[in-house]
Formats: C-alpha cells, structure tokens, sequence
C-alpha cells in the first residue's frame, strides 16, 4: 500500500515522457494530456482518501529503512496540497489547446507541463531536505524551459532574471543543506527535527534556519525578496502564467510552512515572530504593486505576494487557528490565483490588449466573462460566502487570539485594497459604452472559460462547503503543532 | 585543511558575489558558476575531509570516509551543469534578441 505515495510523481513523469514521443501529432497529444491529467487526478483523490481514512503513507524508497535513504512521506498537508495541484493541472490541461498557439505545442508544451507537475508534487511528497532541493530543480527546470517558451525578445528578456534570482536561492538552498548535515549529520527530515529538538536549537542552527527562510522566501516572493516575481510571469502564455501563479510559490511557502513547524520551532520568539512583520510589509507593497499599474495582467501577479504574506502571517502567529487558516488559505489561493491568471488571458485576448486604459464596455460582449471575474474578485478578497473568507476569518481569529492586533488591522485593509485592485479591471474593463471595434471572438467561447468555471466551482466548495473541509484542515493544524506525531511515523520508534 | 577549504569557499563566494553583481551578461554567467563551486565545497567539507579511505561501510574497513557528502555533491554538481549550459544558451538569445548584453539596458518600461 505505500506505494501509493509515489504515483503522484511517476503518472506525472510518465505522462510528459509519453507525449515527447507523440509531438508531431497535436491532436494526439492534447487528447493524451487530457486524459493523464484526469487519470492523475482520480489517483490523487483516491491517495487523499486513503490518507485522510488510514493515516499516512510513508514509502521508504528501494527498501532502505529511514533515516538512511530516500523517504516520500504523504501527510495529510502534502496530500492535501497535491491534490489541488492536480485540479490545477486538470484545469490548465482542458484550457491550454485553446490558449498556445501551434508553435509552443509543438515545442514540448505539454511534456514539461508535466514534468513541472511532477516537480511540485515530490517536493511537497518528500520528507528528506536535499530530495527537496532536487525536487525543487526538477519543477524550475520545466518552469524554465516554460517560461521561454515562444521565445519572444520580451520572454527572453524576463526569463534571464528569473533564472538566475532561481539559481542563486537554489546554490543557497545546497550551502544551508551542507551545513545543516554539518552541524547535525543528517538530511532526513524527521531524524533533523529530532536532533534539533535534543540539542535545543542553538544559535547555529537557528541561523542556519534564517538561511533556509531567506531561500523559501526568495522562491515564494516574501517581502523584501519579491521584486523579481511580477514581469516574469506576465510575460509567457496565460496558461503558464496561471501554473506559476498557482503552484511555484506556494511550493516555497509550504517548504517554510513544513520546515518552520517540525524543525526550526524552539526558537519562536526569533524566527515566528519575524514572519509577522515580513506578512505585513508583504502585504502592503504587494497591494501598492496591484495598485500601481494598468496592466491586468501585472494586477493579478502583484496580487500573489499579499496572498502569501497571509499565510506566512499564520506560520508567524503559530496556533492551531491561524495554522489552519493558513493551510485553507494556501488552497483557497492555489485555486483562486489559477482562474485568475486563466481569466485575465481570456480577457486580454479578447480585448486584444492588457492595458487597463484601452478596455471598456466588456460586458456587452461578454457577459460571463464579466460576471466570473466578478465572483473572482470576491473570492480573492475573502466576501462571504466564498473560500477566502473562511480561511480569513481562521486566520484573524487565530491573531487576536494571540493579541496581534497591528497585523489584524493591516490584514482587513489590505483586503478592502485587493477587493479595489481586482474590482478596477471590472468597473473600467467591463463597464461603459459598449466598444463597437471589439469583435466577437467564437474561439473566447467555450473551451477558454470551461476550465474557469471548473476552478471557482471548486473555490465556492471550498466556501459554502466549509463544513466539511474546515475540520479536516483543523486537523492537520493540530498534526503540524506536534512534531513528534511526524517524527514518531517517519523513524517509528 | 577543513578551515583552508572552507576559507576557499568563502573566497569563491565573494567572487561570485562581485561577478553576480555586474552589468554584464556573461560575467553574472561566470559569478553564478563561481557561487556553485563555493557551495559544493562546503558540502565536501561538511562531511570532514580525510585521505585513503574508502567511502564504505565493511566489517574489514575501521574508518571510512562519509559517502552521503559525495552523493550530494554529484547530484548538485549536475544540476549546475545542466542549468549553466541552459543559461548560457538563453543569455546567448537574449543578447541576440535584445541587441545587448548590458543589464541595465534590460529593464523594461512600465505598461508592457
């Protein structure tokens, strides 16, 4: 039965070898990836099910016992994680036929759409600090080959930055693991908690936990580390814009999530409570980016580093409701960031520019359009009764529980700001006189707004259906706040 | 000789830094290399240097070397080389395309 654990990275890696050899025929290819992303997602589900009914799932790959080898553990957080991962992936799949032109297809879209799946699902999958870091390179590899695909001078120009800010982090990442096993001798997860704990976290081993946070961060764009994030990922197809978007930095924020609640957590006064600042200055110069600019597409990347600075606010402020707030929020915002990234390529497209400025009337033409970018804007800002109140409300209740009263306050404004960034594109986009040079494209019908409303029927779940997520996410709060739990099932002793 | 390499990492860390921190395209190029070499240093060195002996685990061998370090090591000594070899491609089509290798010159205006 643990073998389960690991068919969320082969089907993945299988799937990308197996549509390299079928490139020449698109038709083919599509038909295939469609169907892998589908198959992917029923064995997530079915691995979800089995780990939230019998526990985790631990697999100690070729036999060789923990610590001493390579360890895939499937918690309930990882699993969790990998699921909305592949309702990503099963979203992105239907909508990218119709998004990339006939060029990017050809040049092995979707093989390394694939292999980017299976990068984040084995980092998330992994209990072993230097897999991580592999794992880390495999999903940067695929986003790199992504991110250029087209090859447009603008691409190539953003790409150069992106790679390199990604390979410095990753050069860091191998200094901090290579000291951790300097100072501890050991790169397994669990048995690196255990040690920690015996020896009470001494200021090398803090410091060396600042350096693993300074590269999470740099990868999920934390204040001040996300200067790098917003071109870049405007620059490609929307459809990779929106697997970015989703999946890269959260692969970051759940490193420091997983890190900073089993390892680095004797020294909270430090480290903790550090986070909450960098939430909130994350927050605010993330809403002044969404702000700032006329661009659409730049609204919707600027909005990503708010996002995360509430789920770091969470890990920060560290009990059981924040964490779980956290936890529904890092889903919530993996859903909602898809289909927001997925719909400002269909309204640019339509509008045939993602200057603010040069859009209006929208909604004579396309009415629902206008109305899921509605609902989005309200699901992104957290207005009852869609997901990103539920995990708001955790999360505030979580900070005033444990008196955090600045945080709070800067949380519920920057809120309102998101709300106004998202709502701009709405009152200037889609409102006033109807813009009689638009033409109604048939290809904006179906196809593009399918996979959308297969997402924000997923983030109204998540909201109406809080009932039955939200104990489930307590859960794993409560797991994640006792380390030995995971120490205890990796080392079983 | 542990202090002497790590000292040498650190060298090699400096350089990086000063090269990363250039205009140039291929210097940065350089910087990032210099930066992984400094970094696989340390991994050696973490898993404390000694001569002559085997990196195994027998019942004939009393001391042996760590082998976890050296595992390491190539695992990130071929992802660097991978993604140097990547760069250098994609800086080569970028200064092509952009008609320059200078950073400063690759900004972007705003609105794009």
């Amino acid at each position: 039965m643990s073998n389960l654990a690991i068919l969320p990275i082969i089907i993945p890696m299988l799937a990308g070898i197996i549509v390299a050899f079928t490139n020449k025929n698109v038709a083919l290819t599509r038909v295939l990836t469609q169907v892998f992303a589908v198959i992917s997602l029923l064995v997530a589900a079915f691995v979800t099910y089995t780990v939230f009914t019998d526990g985790s799932i631990i697999l100690e790959t070729g036999d060789w016992k923990a610590p001493y080898g390579i360890i895939l553990v499937a918690d309930e957080l990882s699993i969790l994680l990998i699921l909305t991962t592949n309702i990503i992936a099963a979203a992105t799949a239907f909508y990218a036929p119709h998004s990339l032109t006939l060029k990017q297809e050809t040049h092995y879209y979707y093989t390394f759409f694939f292999l980017l799946i299976t990068g984040v699902s084995g980092a998330f999958l992994t209990g072993d600090l230097f897999n991580l870091f592999v794992f880390f390179e495999v999903l940067l590899m695929a986003s790199y080959a992504l991110i250029v695909l087209g090859g447009e001078k603008i691409q190539l120009r953003e790409s150069i930055k992106y790679v390199l800010i990604n390979l410095f982090s990753s050069m860091l990442f191998v200094t901090a693991v290579a000291l951790l096993y300097g100072v501890l001798g050991t790169i397994n997860m669990a048995q690196i908690a255990q040690r920690v704990a015996e020896v009470e976290q001494r200021g090398i081993l803090t410091t060396i936990g600042i350096l693993l946070f300074f590269v999470f961060g740099t990868k999920a764009a934390l204040f001040p580390l996300y200067y790098w994030l917003p071109r870049p990922y405007i620059v490609p197809n929307p459809v990779v814009s929106a697997l970015f978007g989703a999946l890269l930095t959260k692969v970051g924020i759940y490193s420091i999530l997983r890190v900073f609640t089993l390892i680095f957590v004797h020294k909270i006064e430090i480290t903790h409570e550090a986070f909450i600042w960098i939430a909130g200055l994350s927050m605010i110069f993330g809403v002044i980016g969404a702000l700032s600019t006329n661009n659409i597409k730049l609204i919707i990347a600027y909005n990503i580093i708010p996002a995360i600075g509430f789920i770091i606010m969470g890990i920060g402020i560290f009990n059981q409701e924040a964490l779980s707030g956290s936890i529904y929020y890092l889903v919530h915002d993996m859903i909602i960031k898809c289909a927001l990234f997925l719909l400002v390529g269909v309204i640019a497209y339509v509008a045939g520019t993602s200057d603010l400025r040069k859009m209006h009337g929208l909604i004579h033409h396309y009415p629902v359009l206008g109305w899921l970018l509605f609902i989005s804007a309200f699901i992104l800002a957290g207005i009852p009764p869609f997901s990103g109140f539920i995990g708001k409300l955790a999360l505030l209740r979580g900070a005033l529980s444990s008196e955090e009263i600045a945080i709070t306050i800067i949380a519920l404004l920057s809120s309102l700001l998101i709300l106004y960034s998202v709502m701009k594109i709405f009152i200037r986009g889609f409102w006033g006189e109807k813009d009689e040079t638009i033409e109604y494209k048939e290809k904006a019908s179906l196809g593009l707004v399918l996979p959308i409303v297969f997402l924000l029927g997923f983030s109204v779940f998540l909201g109406i259906g809080a009932e039955f997520v939200y104990p489930a996410v307590d859960g794993i709060a409560e797991y994640l706040l006792d380390p030995q739990i995971y120490i205890d099932s990796v080392l079983k002793e | 000789m542990e202090y002497i390499i790590l000292i040498l990492a650190g060298i090699l860390f400096a350089t990086a830094i000063y090269n990363i921190l250039q205009k140039q395209l291929l210097r940065i190029i350089i910087g990032t290399v210099l930066l992984s070499h400094g970094a696989h240093l340390v991994i050696l060195t973490m898993g404390k240097l000694k001569r002559g002996q085997p990196p195994i685990l027998d019942d004939s061998v009393i001391t042996y070397t760590d082998p976890l370090p050296q595992a390491l090591i190539l695992t990130s000594i071929v992802i660097s080389f991978g993604i140097t070899s990547l760069l250098l491609v994609l800086a080569y089509r970028t200064a092509k395309e952009n008609n320059t290798d200078n950073m400063e010159e690759m900004r972007g205006e705003a609105n794009e």
